[in-house]
């Protein structure tokens, strides 16, 4: 009598290896973004000395200003990575897309959220809806939140990465627009022009500054390929799960049939 | 300090989301590691990564 094919689960009892998505590089980068971590807090809660305008306000900017870099880069990166899937139908720039999407909204929800935290003893308010850098952040975060939305569609996997791919560089056109938005309406905007290059920022504050970004940017590459192997993981399983069904079938349609 | 009821929630809030998708990311890649045959992870089996 003919036996169902064994599952990948089966299969997967035989490894030898470690059952994680891990590795080497991944737990030297995770070192040294907690040692990066515990530097930026040190300097940016006690070590930076607080603003002659913003007092103390002025730390919430170690975690702020980084937050919004990191999104442009983690949704520009998904903009690249859906071209390379609309143009080359790349697997792996389709899966970096999604990957960089997900901590893309993580970081754009934070960029808002640590926005508003700093704005209430800045500017006297939380929000303000005819501010035009606020309001394109929040146009980017819904457009990108959307992108996510269409990959939980399902459905058929290259037609979701094809639309999910349009919605991604649908919000990589945001981009410059949130980015330029406090100099194209200087005047509708509460939200300050970019300071860190014209050097009127204090030099230690400037470093902290710099250095949280640089951690964050290594935080965010972490989580990416983290997010990247899951994503990998999630396809194999999918394929897989085919293949076996796909063999049942046969087997079943082989022993309906009879012996010949 | 001042302002402190802005700062630590901003500080904590980053820091707390953080941490909580890194655990959510490593839990969920052991979970899916498990399923999938070490010869089909094509992108963890590089020594070097």
């Amino acid at each position: 009598m003919n036996e169902p094919a064994p599952s990948v689960a089966d299969q997967s009892l035989d490894s030898g290896t470690s059952d994680t998505t891990g590795s080497r590089t991944t737990f030297w980068l995770g070192l040294v973004v907690l040692v990066g971590v515990v530097g930026v807090a040190t300097l940016g809660l006690f070590g930076v000395p607080a603003d002659d305008v913003q007092a103390d306000a002025v730390r919430i900017m170690f975690v702020h200003v980084p937050a919004a870099i990191c999104t442009y880069v983690a949704f520009g990166l998904t903009a690249v990575g859906s071209l390379m899937w609309l143009w080359r139908r790349s697997v792996w720039w389709d899966i970096t897309a999604h990957a960089a999407a997900e901590i893309g909204v993580l970081l754009c929800g934070l960029t808002l959220a640590t926005g508003m935290l700093w704005g209430r003893p800045t500017w006297g308010t939380y929000w303000e809806w005819g501010d035009v850098r606020l309001v394109t952040t929040l146009v980017l975060f819904l457009i990108m939140v959307g992108y996510l939305s269409v990959r939980s569609l399902g459905g058929d996997e290259a037609a979701t990465s094809t639309r999910a791919g349009v919605v991604g560089l649908v919000g990589a056109l945001n981009l410059p627009i949130v980015n330029q938005s406090v100099n194209w309406w200087a005047d509708r905007t509460l939200h300050q022009q970019s300071s860190l290059t014209d050097g009127k920022i204090e030099d230690l504050t400037l470093f902290t500054v710099l250095l949280s970004i640089g951690v964050t940017g290594l935080a965010g590459l972490w989580l990416i390929i983290h997010r990247f192997r899951i994503g990998w993981l999630e396809r194999e399983l999918r394929a897989a799960d085919l293949h076996d069904a796909l063999e049942n079938q046969r087997l079943e349609a082989h022993r309906f049939r009879g012996p010949a | 300090m001042t302002h402190l009821c802005y700062v630590l929630p901003a500080w904590g809030l980053t820091l707390v989301v953080w941490a909580l998708y890194a655990l959510y990311l490593v839990r969920r890649g052991r979970f899916l590691a498990a399923r999938v045959p070490p010869r089909r992870r094509r992108w963890m089996s590089a020594p070097d990564l």
